[in-house]
């Protein structure tokens, strides 16, 4: 069976626009938490944000595109081309019926949404835009990409909260076996309006502290919650074959993947993270031991935090793994979050060094994982895992594995 | 892969005109239309005033008041459909393994009449952009985040394998039961919980398909409005509904004596990559799935025995589809039935794939081919046997089911009559 | 009377659909097929609902779907607003 690789990485980060610059942040601990700014936010009792600075949508795209796209869309268009710029892709390498789109939806075009909400019930009907029509439903994303890029081949959208993005680059990966040459996947989120912001907040699980550097904790002792962010990742992952055809250089191979759910409180309850971590390891052929680093889920609320952390040390060993959660610099990005992991993890093979997590100082008793913090910290670039949970009970978990590893790919 | 197959051993369905699948199917095979004027609200300002609605009371549907409150229309209408489907299996979460279960639910809009109905309490009926927090129910964030769809359905029947949403605009009712049978084949799981649901009746999807106009304005005569591969069509009609159906692996199936509705034996999706709400004319993607799903079934065009159409009845879709299945299928597509059975439900975005898929499982059980309803005066370029007005016995082997979504998205599926020699 | 002018078009298609900083001014483009100056459909049926809402001319779905060009949009607002 073909291996699917990543061989390019566009990333939209509170902490950086494009893969180089969020990386050098991350690695330099460089938040971008701070008050949001895109809406009055003082009459809420949570305030803070990672939000993309800098980001003039007129400077990517062409002005056509501008009034159809909510932001997010905007941001993902342009994180596919420099996912794909990075992947050196030359056009014509492939037939348009051979490359396809895999994304992860999560709050869609709310923002997009909201105005045109507010049109229709202070205006009427007829002040709806015929852009309503796709911009604020989840699909767009992937639409519009393929569109953008000319991609025939199949296209998907996976929403499963805060989870999906790892869904999604698993669905590419199904594809890429199936023979589809080359498939644009990740997810970016936003939906930083009113109305989204509303909404996160009801879920009971956003931080009310106003400081940066003490509001999203995870596994700290002091965890209250997390930090919403936006942006996200779009990777583009190519049969490994096709790529090493073309000359690329994979940055690493999708090698394990498992998908879980916990069990609802009135089925006894009985959390699945630990089967998508053993699933993804089983799926990857490998040992525990053969993971090098976990970048964790790092929800933030105490609950969730306890879960993740004896998962972690039951599956590898009380501290016997490092575990980061560079989440921490840019707030939790919805289906954006677990892509800029992926990202994260294999620019980590790459350089041999792992993101630190910031602000956390004291790990709550109990949790037995070796947290990166302070300072990153290099590694053997071996196997990477990222975990994604979402609220309900969804459970994804991946397995990357350096280039060098992977059959025949070029290292 | 090993040689693991798929079947469907339980149908759910909540349809317009059939708020369970026998009473679906009844209103179908007699060729009668549930689009009337909306009752949902006061239509009276928009352009098309007519859907498909379903008459849904969910008490009598038996959903708890906690369910009521908590569940957006969409949840409800899964979770009464995935009730049934699992009844119908006979299947008894209790002794399965739950880790062996998992759950994929398609839905295009989510929870938009909750996410509506709760904007107006927060901005006020639209005067505050800052919409205010305090009115905001508990339960917002499932709106807001609609993965909540499928959770609901994993909580119903204890799945704790994987569970998701899949949203791909028109196709995902479609794309969900694809994606279904690729897990059970891969060896995932051995059962799964696959469908669509959505309810979209809310003032602000009917607003947006008013603004492109692809919405009939047929208010004088809602019954008939609908008109797919007619001279005369105007655009579709909105409907809502959900089917959930238990797809199972086949030897897990037939090992405890499963009823086997059909097989689904391929699938592909692909993407036109031209324009978010336009259709080429060549329909060139759209038959490339088709052929790629008959590729994966190891069957040949001319197996086909019925085509579930599509068939919005928007000017481009008709004519895209036709040629499309002309493309794919030769002059096959002149010898088989092809019906659209939007023009008795409507079309319910992200629900209809699955209703429709629902609909080619009893095809196939039954040996009825559905009608299209209303078609009176067939548009001359569009000349395929497309079943008008009256139901038809017709043993069935093989069926093909075709959609096409906002976002360039196309796909097909092709399901097999159980033990058949296909 | 009220009457528009192409360089009002391309102010109102601008705020509806954008505009590519490449774009020619319809003043000179009057007779340039819509499709060939990068305006879809949507982008048609969005103006049309702005000069609905603004001049409160409504083209019929025939007259809209016959429109290909500027001269032919402005041509038959201004008709439709002299009528009026």
């Amino acid at each position: 069976m073909t291996a699917a690789v990543v061989t390019g990485i566009g990333v939209a980060a509170p902490n950086g626009l494009g893969k180089d610059r969020f990386w050098a942040a991350t690695l330099r601990g460089e938040s971008g938490i701070r008050t949001v700014r895109r809406f009055d936010v003082s009459s809420y009792p949570s305030r803070l944000a990672g939000e993309i600075d800098g980001f003039e949508p007129t400077e990517y795209l062409a002005g056509r595109l501008i009034p159809q796209t909510d932001r997010m869309t905007q941001i993902a268009l342009v994180a596919s081309d420099w996912a794909l710029a990075d992947a050196g892709v030359e056009p014509g390498t492939y037939d348009t019926t051979e490359m396809g789109v895999a994304t992860a939806g999560a709050s869609g075009g709310l923002e997009f949404g909201q105005r045109e909400l507010a049109n229709l019930w202070s205006s009427g009907p007829q002040h709806v835009s015929v852009y309503m029509s796709f911009a604020w439903f989840y699909a767009v994303n992937s639409g519009q990409i393929s569109i953008r890029h000319g991609m025939r081949g199949p296209t998907g959208v996976m929403v499963s909260d805060q989870a999906g993005g790892l869904d999604a680059l698993a669905q590419a990966r199904r594809n890429v076996r199936k023979g589809t040459r080359l498939i644009l996947s990740g997810g970016v989120d936003s939906s930083f309006c009113p109305y989204g912001w509303v909404s996160r907040m009801s879920s009971r699980s956003l931080s009310t502290c106003d400081d940066p550097r003490s509001a999203y904790l995870p596994f700290d002792a002091r965890a209250q919650g997390h930090v919403p962010g936006e942006g996200g990742a779009i990777l583009v992952v190519e049969d490994a074959q096709a790529a090493r055809s073309r000359g690329a250089r994979p940055y690493g191979e999708i090698a394990g993947y498992g998908a879980t759910f916990d069990a609802a409180a009135r089925h006894g309850g009985g959390n699945g993270l630990r089967r998508a971590v053993e699933a993804a390891l089983a799926d990857a052929q490998a040992a525990a031991t053969d993971i090098g680093v976990v970048f964790a889920d790092g929800s933030g609320t105490p609950e969730d935090d306890r879960i993740e952390a004896e998962t972690i040390a039951a599956v590898f060993g009380p501290g016997a793994v490092p575990v980061t959660v560079p989440k921490t610099m840019t707030g939790r990005m919805n289906s954006g979050g677990a892509p800029a992991d992926l990202a994260c993890a294999l620019l980590s093979m790459r350089d041999a060094i792992i993101p630190p997590t910031i602000n956390v100082r004291t790990i709550a008793p109990g949790y037995e994982i070796d947290l990166v913090i302070g300072e990153p910290r290099p590694w053997q670039p071996g196997a990477a895992l990222v975990l994604a949970r979402g609220k309900g009970g969804f459970n994804s978990a991946m397995v990357l594995r350096a280039t060098a590893q992977v059959p025949g790919a070029t290292a | 892969m090993s040689g693991r197959r798929v079947v469907i051993t339980g149908l759910g369905v909540v349809a317009p005109g059939g708020v369970n699948t026998k009473a679906f199917w009844e209103a179908i095979t007699s060729g009668r239309t549930a689009t009337r004027l909306i009752t949902a609200f006061d239509p009276a300002a928009f352009r098309s005033q007519i859907a498909a609605e379903v008459d849904f009371d969910p008490v009598q549907a038996g959903l708890s008041h906690r369910e009521m409150r908590r569940l957006d229309r969409a949840a409800q209408f899964a979770l009464v459909a995935t009730r049934e489907s699992l009844s119908d299996s006979g299947l008894e979460p209790g002794r399965l393994d739950p880790t062996r279960v998992g759950v994929s639910v398609g839905s295009a809009v989510g929870c938009t009449v909750r996410l509506e109905s709760e904007y107006l309490v927060l901005s006020d009926s639209g005067r505050e952009w800052v919409v205010d927090n305090s009115y905001a129910s508990p339960h917002l964030y499932d709106y807001y985040m609609p993965g909540s769809l499928a959770a609901e359905v994993a909580w119903e029947v204890n799945a704790q394998g994987p569970v998701t949403m899949i949203s791909a605009g028109c196709t995902s009712g479609l794309d969900s039961l694809g994606h279904a049978a690729d897990l059970i084949r891969e060896g995932t799981v051995d059962v799964m919980l696959a469908g669509g649901t959505d309810a979209p009746i809310s003032p602000i999807t009917v607003s947006c398909f008013d603004a492109i106009k692809a919405t009939s304005p047929g208010n004088d005569d809602a019954a008939h409005a609908l008109r797919p591969f007619d001279r005369t069509r105007t655009g579709f009609v909105l409907g809502e509904g959900a089917a959930m159906l238990v797809l199972e692996e086949l030897e897990y199936a037939r090992a405890r004596g499963a009823k086997l509705y059909a097989e689904i034996t391929g699938f592909a999706s692909r993407s036109n990559a031209f324009h978010m709400t336009g259709l080429r004319p060549d329909g060139a993607e759209l038959a490339a799935a088709v052929t790629a799903a008959l590729d994966e079934s190891k069957l040949p065009a001319d197996a086909i025995d019925y085509v579930n159409a599509h068939g919005t009845a928007t000017k481009q879709n008709d004519l895209h589809e036709t040629v499309a299945l002309k493309t794919a299928l030769g002059d096959h597509a002149y010898r088989i039935p092809v019906s659209s059975i939007k023009s008795m439900i409507g079309h319910s975005l992200g629900a209809v794939g699955s209703i429709e898929i629902a609909a080619c499982a009893l095809a196939i059980d039954q040996g009825i081919v559905p009608p299209t309803a209303n078609l009176n005066e067939p548009d001359p370029e569009l000349d395929l046997d497309y079943v008008p007005h009256q139901a038809r016995e017709q043993h069935l082997d093989t069926v093909l089911t075709v959609g096409s979504g906002f976002g360039g998205f196309q796909s097909a599926m092709v399901l097999v009559r159980p033990g058949s020699p296909a | 009377m009220r009457q528009i002018t192409l360089r009002e078009l391309q102010d109102i298609m601008r705020e509806c659909a954008g505009e590519d900083e490449s774009a020619q001014p319809l003043e000179q483009a009057a007779d340039e097929s819509f499709v060939d100056l990068g305006y879809d459909s949507l982008a048609l049926l969005e103006t049309q609902s702005r000069v609905k809402r603004e001049y409160g001319v409504e083209f019929s779905e025939d007259d809209l779907a016959s429109i290909t060009t500027p001269r032919e949009f402005v041509d038959l607002l201004n008709t439709q607003l002299l009528a009026a």
